[in-house]
């Protein structure tokens, strides 16, 4: 029995190589691991290890070769107890033809067009809003607390995970007496270690348990980035749909007041880029109760986005036992003819104190207040633009890839011939967020501003 | 720390800690990885593998003898270095050749590739590619077994390069104050990537990196599967006993490069070749297992066994076909359920 020695690929980008060296000659015998010979590629001198045994009966490629192809046959070995020449006898006078390659290796068959993406492509029409009936006037901070003690009470596999969560009744006390109710196992206080806390909870998620992570500030989880999205963002689709990660990742976001660079920003945009998340941003009393139950019933990892300022809220909120919001739904905060206001969190208020000043003008301006970034619900938005024909999307972030920008295309792409202005973005100035009371509020997007960017278009 | 088995010599008279028929099954299951990371080494030459591929070749013991000390219900996670870790964990090597070839039919559908793997049905939670990220979630895996109240405890593999991750420190304090089951398993084969462990930490014995926070620690011969075994039994018994964590430095070789790519100018030939010849763990359990009387016979049946189940998971892997194109948009998200 024979075997054929084919020129290797020793790199992921290798095509060809120089045969520079020999290191067995004819007549030799090779075990597995021996080294046969020296190639060259484009990056390196590399070594060819042996896999089969036996004695090398030919040498088809005589060393110094240059652009030898891969799987180009290179030598012949003979197999254990098979006499060299009775294998030279027999070999053939010109190597044989490289086997085929398969189309599937490397390379793969170019696809004639591009897959189809499965999202629908024309937006769907929006959908009425559930009625919940009797509410109450509660906090931000409340909401989230009574989001959390609901899915906790119903779900044994739910969790609470952070930084002062649980002695010291939470650093904003979203979580205070949750300890008492629920106790150590399920209410757990963690060392300042955000890299470290995150992948054991994506590790507990992965195997079944349903951690809510908080972060003091969405600026600390910065340092648990990996974790967030090589491992809780991807790993259902490298597993090939095996192994799911139901987690939420929650805290405040974006500005809070006086706190300087470090401590403000607005992370929608980073988190809303990733395939395999959801995020969402609420802004009522009632979007925190409604999205954070959903977030926790989902299956996937869900960014849940909050805002400091916020926590200290007040509003209506449904206090029926079964309140949820769905996610991926935007809602109409305001409706109008003559200009569709984008917004989300903090800056829905921005938007709605803008469109109270227009309407003293005369200017009714429709409030669109997103609730969850991924997946966008640009159906909403698409149905608003159709009757207004005009578009202002406002947000505290940059706006470099922003969020605005993307709800801009979006509107272009679906809405472009109804459009009678081009779209404008308010949004955070283009830097570091400056500690000075008055930089500061140069620096966030203010009522005025909406109402500014309104008057060129509407 | 106490130093479990490296260099303490067993007292005369005291029984091997695996029977000659355990041996005959880890000669076997090392075997098996042995072969499979050959050919999957010649596929790669071959164009049928691509990407990034690191072989396990030379390791064998270390994965091998661990999963001898654990049960039913316990679970596996490790980094990239993973196919030897997934046979050991009984994962069908016809399925795991499939997603090296990036074929439909392997554990992932073709979308995970060499360093992302995974098995639900056999506990092993991958395969990945981030160096320190499986030991922060080999810790939650843990967790979740603290919290449910069972007894099942988690072995998490990275190598000596991770060792120095910042995430791994974090873990250890974790596992530490929550009293975790998990067992750390750092495999210290010499060179992370082609940087030695002499160059890129100061503390010569890695089992003392968990020593701070009062995690017991031991090393073990990592070419030797017995003696891995030992090692792993006492570790595990620590774990499952509710005393927490417990940190294991395995001293191994790679004989292979960091990945199919690596020219590995960093290390003698002559180092390679000593190793394998004096230190084989394959050759070191077939020396054993012929002085305990096994029959030569016996020996090249399995390795004709052995052959036989690597060819049939290369055709396989060859055979079946690419992923469909409409697979590109499954799996970035599951369905919620209806509230």
């Amino acid at each position: 029995m024979t075997t054929q020695i084919l020129m290797p690929a020793l790199s992921p980008t290798m095509t060809e190589g120089k045969l520079s060296r020999w290191l067995k000659g004819v007549g030799d015998e090779v075990k597995s691991g021996d080294v046969l010979a020296e190639i060259e590629t484009d990056k390196a001198t590399m070594e060819v290890e042996a896999v089969d045994e036996g004695r090398l009966a030919q040498i088809l490629v005589p060393e110094g070769t240059d652009g030898v192809a891969v799987n180009t046959p290179i030598a012949v070995l003979s197999g254990n107890g098979e006499s060299v020449s009775a294998e030279r006898g027999a070999a053939p006078s010109a190597p044989p033809p490289p086997p085929a390659r398969p189309a599937s290796a490397r390379a793969p068959a170019p696809l004639a067009a591009p897959p189809p993406v499965p999202a629908a492509a024309a937006p769907a029409a929006p959908l009425a809003e559930k009625e919940w009936g009797e509410v109450k006037h509660i906090t931000v901070r409340e909401a989230l607390r009574e989001a959390m003690v609901a899915e906790m009470r119903a779900d044994e596999r739910v969790f609470l995970i952070g930084e002062e969560v649980a002695q010291y009744q939470g650093a904003y006390k979203i979580s205070q007496g949750m300890l008492d109710e629920f106790g150590p196992r399920r209410v757990i206080d963690t060392p300042i270690t955000e890299h470290g806390f995150t992948g054991l909870a994506v590790g507990a998620a992965l195997n079944g348990l349903r951690p809510i992570v908080e972060y003091m500030t969405f600026n600390f989880a910065m340092q648990a980035m990996d974790q967030i999205i090589n491992s809780a963002a991807k790993t259902l689709y490298m597993s090939g749909g095996q192994m799911g990660c139901p987690i939420v990742f929650r805290g405040p976001n974006g500005a809070a007041a006086r706190v300087a660079a470090q401590h403000s920003q607005c992370y929608a945009s980073w988190y809303a880029h990733v395939p395999g998340l959801k995020v969402v941003a609420p802004w009522s009393a009632a979007d925190a109760k409604g999205l954070l139950r959903a977030a926790i019933r989902d299956p996937n990892p869900v960014i849940f986005l909050e805002n400091e300022i916020l926590y200290g809220h007040s509003f209506d909120c449904p206090v029926a036992e079964d309140f949820v919001l769905p996610l991926g739904r935007a809602r109409i905060e305001r409706a109008g003819d003559r200009v569709t206001i984008v917004a989300f969190s903090i800056m829905v208020s921005v938007a709605l104190a803008a469109a109270e000043a227009l309407a003293a003008e005369g200017i009714q301006a429709e409030v669109i207040n997103l609730r969850t970034l991924r997946p966008l619900d640009i159906g909403t938005v698409v149905e608003s633009v159709r009757r207004t024909n005009r578009l202002v999307t406002v947000e505290e972030g940059w706006p470099y890839a922003g969020i605005g920008a993307e709800v801009a295309m979006q509107v272009i792409e679906h809405a472009f011939d109804w459009l009678d202005a081009p779209p404008v973005r308010v949004h955070g100035v283009d830097v570091p967020l400056p500690y000075a009371a008055n930089l500061e509020k140069l620096a966030l997007p203010q009522p005025e501003w909406v109402v500014e960017a309104v008057r060129k278009i509407a | 720390m106490a130093q479990a088995t490296e260099g303490k010599r067993r007292p005369k008279g005291r029984e091997l800690a695996m029977s000659r028929e355990e041996l005959t099954k880890a000669y076997r299951d090392m075997l098996l990885i042995r072969r499979f990371e050959e050919k999957a080494g010649q596929l790669y030459g071959m164009g049928l593998i691509g990407g990034f591929c690191h072989l396990y070749i030379g390791q064998e013991a270390v994965v091998v003898g661990m999963l001898r000390a654990i049960g039913e219900g316990d679970q596996v996670i490790t980094s990239y270095r993973d196919h030897g870790h997934m046979l050991a964990c009984g994962m069908d090597p016809g399925g795991v050749m499939a997603e090296l070839t990036g074929r439909r039919d392997g554990y992932s559908h073709g979308k995970g590739g060499s360093m992302h793997m995974f098995s639900k049905a056999r506990n092993f939670f991958g395969g990945h590619g981030i160096v320190g990220a499986p030991a922060s979630l080999g810790t939650g895996i843990a967790f979740s077994n603290w919290y449910r109240g069972n007894d099942r405890i988690c072995l998490t593999f990275f190598g000596e390069g991770a060792a120095n991750q910042g995430q791994v420190f974090e873990s250890f304090n974790m596992a530490a104050l929550l009293k975790l089951p998990v067992v750390y398993v750092i495999e210290n084969n010499k060179y992370s990537m082609g940087t030695s462990v002499d160059r890129a930490t100061t503390v010569k014995d890695l089992s003392r990196h968990a020593a701070a926070w009062g995690i017991p620690g031991a090393q073990a011969n990592g070419m030797d599967v017995v003696a891995v075994k030992e090692a792993a039994e006492t570790a595990v018994a620590h774990c499952r006993s509710g005393k927490g964590p417990y940190l294991l430095e395995v001293k191994t070789y790679r004989y292979r490069g960091h990945s199919m790519s690596d020219p590995a100018r960093y290390r003698t030939r002559e180092e390679v070749q000593q190793m394998r010849s004096e230190r084989d763990c394959i050759e070191g359990a077939r020396t054993k297992l012929l002085a305990l009387g096994v029959e030569e016979a016996a020996l090249k049946a399995i390795d004709d066994e052995v052959k036989k189940i690597i060819q049939e998971a290369a055709d396989f892997a060859q055979a079946s076909p690419e992923p469909d194109a409409s697979e590109l948009f499954t799996d970035v998200l599951l369905e919620a359920e209806a509230a």
